[in-house]
């Protein structure tokens, strides 16, 4: 660690309680801030508003998942048993969908389950071991009792440095650290 | 909650009032000392047994299967009860992560990552059973999934036995991902904690970087209310299609519509029992009691009567609809279970599902360890038995007293049923040690909004 440099690219602000986090979150929204986000140990509510995020959606992947794991279900237990080995049971229909019933609804939620995983994984960019949040050494406090504020400066329109710190102070930001990238 | 409050108050979270940090302390203690003397000799009684589960299915199938005692008529005994009875226990953690966060039960919250983590290793081991019942597992995956096969022989989906294939593998694999889901904010808090770098390591890879990012919470709160709703259809459905092993076979004694309601409503039973006699054990062990409270333990009492009274119900119309239907073989069964040479376990049955419970009616017993641990112990003992009834009972005499038999399980089959204990305590303290026990970031923030 002693030989990486430290490349500053943004402002960190740490905050005790949910309260004034949305306070800066909807200063920082006005601002028009770009590259930010909040982090929080828990779900904190109203924050999507505050931040101006549209709603989720995920229920746009788990929903279809489902109805395509019903079609599998019928396809599947269809296909095999009337087309790939067709065989009378019982004198029953070879589609006698009644008894298919369970493995429909099995698959469908299993369907819906699967995709609504990999939803979380890909839609909350999960899979990304390291960021910026672990080389500034605050991402211990936001996994305990800590809600932070992560800005980045510098680019094309953003907001600078001193505006960011301005605001965090005027919301009562607890502890203001810069944001740090580290590089090999 | 005290004796002047209202029965509509919200029932307490936790004793007195923590911080965040003071909670996450006392969650992740267990994980980040070394293990207490008690765990240590714990685990060497639970690994032991484990061993003999090992040494019993490996027995198992280097001899056959002839190696337990069902035979005709009896083809069906320990293997199925067991099973059952795990699929059972698994249960209970799903109704307390997915039926009570729909129905915003914030108690739940000390007791839910517990439960569902008995989940899974409940789930596992009820595998077992019918997987070394085919007495070639490793060729099993021809026989219970659909697979492309060079004969083009493929499963009877009429068949509940096929069902049951779809059904518990479903519900194991969506106890996992819920399981985890839960969980990715906990081992991220684990993460942050961690001294050691192998753990920080181990614990960051399995966080998947999470780094709570409100962005990231909008979806995450989505998917758990999606999974939960799911899960809450799944666990009605699994119990259902185990039940429908019995109910849809021709078999007086097991062809009854009453089964899937009264099955799920004994899952629930013996499974919050089991969580019952854990919890009480490892709130001790792991110094939680101001987390896992008596309030809880209280609560937990409280749905074990109530499922207690709907199993008694169950019960009670088996016999009704046996003696009302005026069929003789349906009356003969009835009959047999309570006199005929199984009559102790029937007996042992009600006693342990039935009347132990009563007891809970008093405020007393419900907030006392040490008089809730044999009732619950009794219950799981019961529910065990109640499998074994309806099993072995119904297959011992059927219509033809010709072929009438008698099931006398063998050492295989008692050592697997211990054996499956020692596995499933083992997993369990395990889990104590390498994972946090209480959902902390779920517990943080009920205690917030309180």
């Amino acid at each position: 660690m002693d030989n990486v440099a430290v490349k500053p690219i943004g402002v960190v602000g740490l905050f005790d309680s949910p309260d004034a986090l949305l306070g800066a979150a909807r200063r920082f929204r006005e601002a028009g801030a770009r590259r930010w986000d909040c982090h929080t140990p828990y779900p904190v509510h109203g924050l999507d508003d505050a931040m101006g995020l549209k709603p989720t959606r995920l229920a746009w992947v788990t929903i279809p998942a489902a109805f395509l794991g019903l079609l599998a279900a019928v396809a599947l237990t269809g296909g095999l048993s009337v087309i790939q080995y067709p065989i009378r049971i019982g004198g029953k229909p070879l589609f006698s969908w009644q008894a298919f019933v369970p493995i429909f609804f099995e698959l469908f939620v299993l369907f819906a389950c699967v995709s609504t995983m990999i939803a979380i994984i890909v839609f909350c960019r999960l899979g990304r071991w390291h960021s910026p949040l672990h080389d500034s050494d605050v991402m211990k406090h936001i996994t305990c009792d800590r809600f932070a504020v992560a800005v980045q400066t510098g680019g094309e329109g953003e907001m600078s440095d001193a505006d960011v710190r301005r605001i965090l102070e005027q919301c009562g930001c607890s502890e203001i650290r810069p944001l740090v990238e580290c590089e090999e | 909650m005290t004796r002047g409050d209202s029965i509509l108050a919200p029932a307490p979270l936790i004793d007195g009032r923590l911080s965040p940090r003071q909670l996450d302390d006392d969650i992740y203690r267990p994980l980040e000392s070394f293990p207490t003397f008690r765990w240590w000799i714990a685990i060497s009684i639970t690994g032991s047994l484990a061993g003999l589960f090992a040494f019993c299915l490996y027995f198992t199938v280097s001899r056959g299967i002839g190696m337990w005692g069902n035979n005709q008529p009896v083809g069906w005994a320990f293997d199925i009860t067991n099973f059952v009875f795990w699929i059972g226990i698994g249960h209970a953690g799903t109704l307390i992560s997915a039926i009570l966060y729909v129905l915003r039960q914030t108690w739940r919250t000390s007791i839910s990552r517990f439960s569902e983590a008995m989940t899974l290793f409940a789930v596992f081991i009820a595998l077992q059973f019918p997987l070394f019942h085919t007495g070639r597992p490793w060729q099993a995956v021809f026989w219970l999934i659909p697979f492309p096969n060079d004969m083009s022989v493929y499963q009877n989906f009429r068949s509940p036995l096929e069902w049951d294939v779809f059904a518990v593998g479903t519900y194991g694999l969506v106890s996992l991902m819920f399981w985890y889901t839960g969980l990715l904010p906990d081992l991220a808090t684990a993460r942050d904690r961690a001294r050691s770098s192998l753990a920080r390591f181990l614990y960051g890879l399995a966080s998947l970087g999470w780094s709570g990012s409100a962005r990231a919470w909008r979806h995450y709160e989505k998917a758990y209310i999606l999974f939960a709703g799911l899960a809450t259809a799944l666990v009605i459905s699994v119990h259902s299609v185990v039940s429908f092993d019995f109910a849809v076979a021709v078999l007086h004694g097991w062809h009854s519509t009453i089964f899937p309601p009264y099955f799920v409503a004994g899952a629930i039973f013996s499974g919050f029992a089991m969580v019952a006699s854990l919890v009480l054990i490892l709130r001790k062990m792991f110094r939680l009691q101001h987390i896992v409270t008596l309030s809880h333990v209280e609560l937990m009492n409280k749905i074990i009567i109530a499922t207690s009274l709907m199993v008694a119900y169950a019960y009670a119309m088996e016999v009704f609809m046996s003696w009302y239907s005026g069929f003789g073989p349906e009356w003969f069964q009835t009959v047999t279970r309570a006199t005929g040479p199984y009559a102790w376990a029937y007996w042992t049955t009600i006693a342990c599902n039935i009347v132990a419970p009563q007891f809970l009616w008093l405020r007393r017993v419900r907030r006392s360890p040490w008089l809730t641990y044999p009732i619950v112990i009794a219950v799981n003992v019961g529910m065990w038995l109640e499998r074994f009834v309806i099993i072995v009972v119904g297959l011992h005499r059927d219509s033809l007293p010709s072929s009438w038999g008698m099931f006398f399980p063998t050492w295989v089959d008692i050592g697997l049923l211990a054996g499956s204990f020692g596995v499933f305590l083992t997993l369990v303290l395990l889990f104590c040690r390498f994972l946090p026990t209480v959902a902390s970031t779920e517990l943080k923030a009920v205690t917030a909004e309180r």
